[in-house]
């Protein structure tokens, strides 16, 4: 099914330079395919370089060596075809809830009736009804990742790009939040990234696991999850995810020791 | 007390309250009780007195008009210009590397010591009262509204991006609605410093507003009419900031939820 890769990464690497003109490799080159409908976790010990393989996808880092291909095309800088999850809240402040939704829709110019019917179909899938005059702030965390979901949603993406969005949440909201995620991914079968130190997290969300190596990163191995969909949480005490979750977490800790070393 | 405890809405009155009239307690003492010559300063009833006749024999108002008229005058024209222009440096570095230097360099100008140069230039009329302020503001609220809009949240500038947004929308929807509150602010305290220009314009070559009176009732000796100037300026002053602060409360609601 090689051939049908919507997302291609070919040898991308990333090199940063610093101030006083010392270079760190961040990344080496990496060779990774994403299919129509796949959900791609990435699994790496913080630090390794997997936010930076993603914020190069999304167009708002660039790669010192390779290219990442979207439908075959070159990408080059940010734009509404990959939508983005960030691990901070970046709602903008000065815009309700249903407006933040709006933004790329406005942007795009799309008829306001239509965007009205889009911004209201999202936030009703996010849960987020009678909260459109709402601002930012004025929300919990776990919230504002649900509108940032919607935002990134609406925009109708090819793929969506997601940056450890969970990250900053508090155990429970966590697990729910993946559970709606899902939920939303099995109704719509969007094209994911996900980008996670997670273990838990990176087995539930994905149907194929990528493991980063300590920096310089490097995809390690690879992982098929073959756990039937529609998923319940009670699948986390199957057998087949404790086995899967043995591997992931023997290849997540010689990484961690890795890392720790340096 | 203890630092940085709260004190009560009724209580911080009372205690801003109480120390004007610990002031004019002081004051009262030292003039009425004959310790200080009332050539050098006249105590409170006579600069109630003087303050009476100034608004019924010697048409203050006009001046109280004509000075509020030119410190918005000048200050609306100066961010008229400043603002656009503080924004199209915050958001594009080459334009900011052009002027920022010359900007910094004319900021630090005194714009009393352009008074002479002025007179020279645009007369002793408004216009040059108009310069002053222009030229005492323009640079101050370029450099504010620069930094201000350069310190955008880099975050929210990439999740537009991610959005679709394009550089001019990244200017318009987020650069500016970001920096709107600050640049409010910035307007506000830089319209505090307005004042102090145009009373120092006054002070030479003119013939109203309330600095002009004030250097007339100095040859006259008349103090009373002089510190109720002094007054009249501070009261505005405050009002208008006040006033300043309540608008941006109601216009930038979100930015202190």
């Amino acid at each position: 099914m090689a051939d049908t890769a919507q997302l291609s990464i070919r040898g991308v690497s990333r090199t940063f330079t610093g101030a006083k003109g010392q270079s760190t490799q961040a990344l080496l080159p990496v060779d990774f395919d994403v299919r129509e409908n796949d959900f791609v976790t990435i699994l790496g010990p913080s630090g390794c370089g997997k936010s930076t393989l993603l914020r190069i996808v999304a167009g708002l880092d660039y790669p010192t060596g390779g290219q990442v291909l979207l439908d075959g095309r070159n990408v080059e800088g940010p734009g509404a075809d990959r939508g983005m999850v960030f691990q901070s809240y970046t709602l903008f402040p000065w815009l309700d809830i249903e407006h933040n939704i709006r933004f790329g829709l406005r942007e795009r110019g799309m008829p306001e009736a239509q965007q009205k019917e889009r911004v209201d179909y999202f936030i009703a899938k996010v849960g987020l009804r009678g909260f459109e005059r709402h601002f930012p702030k004025q929300l919990s965390g776990g919230m504002q990742q649900r509108t940032a979901i919607a935002r990134a949603l609406a925009n109708d993406p090819k793929i969506l790009l997601m940056d450890e969005p969970f990250g900053a949440l508090d155990n429970q909201t966590r697990v729910l939040m993946q559970e709606l995620l899902l939920g939303i991914w099995e109704a719509e079968r969007k094209t994911v990234m996900f980008v996670t130190h997670d273990i838990d997290e990176a087995i539930f969300m994905a149907n194929r696991v990528a493991v980063f190596s300590a920096r310089p990163g490097r995809i390690k191995t690879e992982l098929a999850v073959d756990l039937p969909h529609p998923r319940h949480y009670t699948i986390k005490t199957s057998p087949e995810f404790m086995e899967l979750k043995a591997r992931l977490t023997e290849e997540i800790r010689a990484e961690s020791m890795a890392a720790a070393e340096h | 007390m203890a630092p940085l405890e709260p004190v009560g809405a009724q209580a911080r009155w009372m205690l801003g309250v109480a120390f004007f009239v610990l002031f004019v307690g002081v004051w009262s003492f030292f003039t009425l009780g004959g310790f200080v010559s009332p050539t050098f300063l006249a105590s409170p009833p006579t600069m109630v007195k003087e303050a009476y006749l100034l608004f019924t024999e010697f048409g203050f108002l006009h001046d109280i008009g004509m000075t509020v008229w030119r410190v918005f005058g000048g200050f609306v024209i100066a961010a008229a210009i400043a603002v656009p222009l503080g924004i199209a440096m915050g958001a594009y570095k080459p334009i900011e590397a052009f002027l920022e230097p010359f900007v910094s360099f004319c900021r630090y100008l005194p714009a009393s010591a352009f008074i002479p140069l002025l007179i020279l230039w645009a007369g002793i009329g408004e216009t040059q009262k108009l310069l002053v302020i222009f030229i005492g503001s323009v640079f101050q609220i370029i450099l504010m509204v620069a930094v201000i809009v350069g310190g955008a949240r880099r975050d929210l500038v990439e999740a537009a991006y991610t959005l679709g947004a394009d550089s001019r929308g990244i200017v318009r929807r987020v650069l500016i609605p970001g920096a709107a509150p600050g640049i409010a602010e910035t307007l506000r305290l830089v319209l505090g410093w307005a004042w102090t220009y145009v009373i120092v314009a006054e002070l030479i070559g003119s013939s109203s507003g309330i600095g002009h009176m004030i250097t007339d009732s100095q040859a006259l000796l008349n103090t009373g009419q002089i510190i109720f100037g002094i007054i009249v300026i501070g009261v505005i002053g405050l009002v208008s900031d006040f006033a300043f602060k309540a608008l941006n409360r109601k216009l930038f609601a979100w930015s202190t939820i």
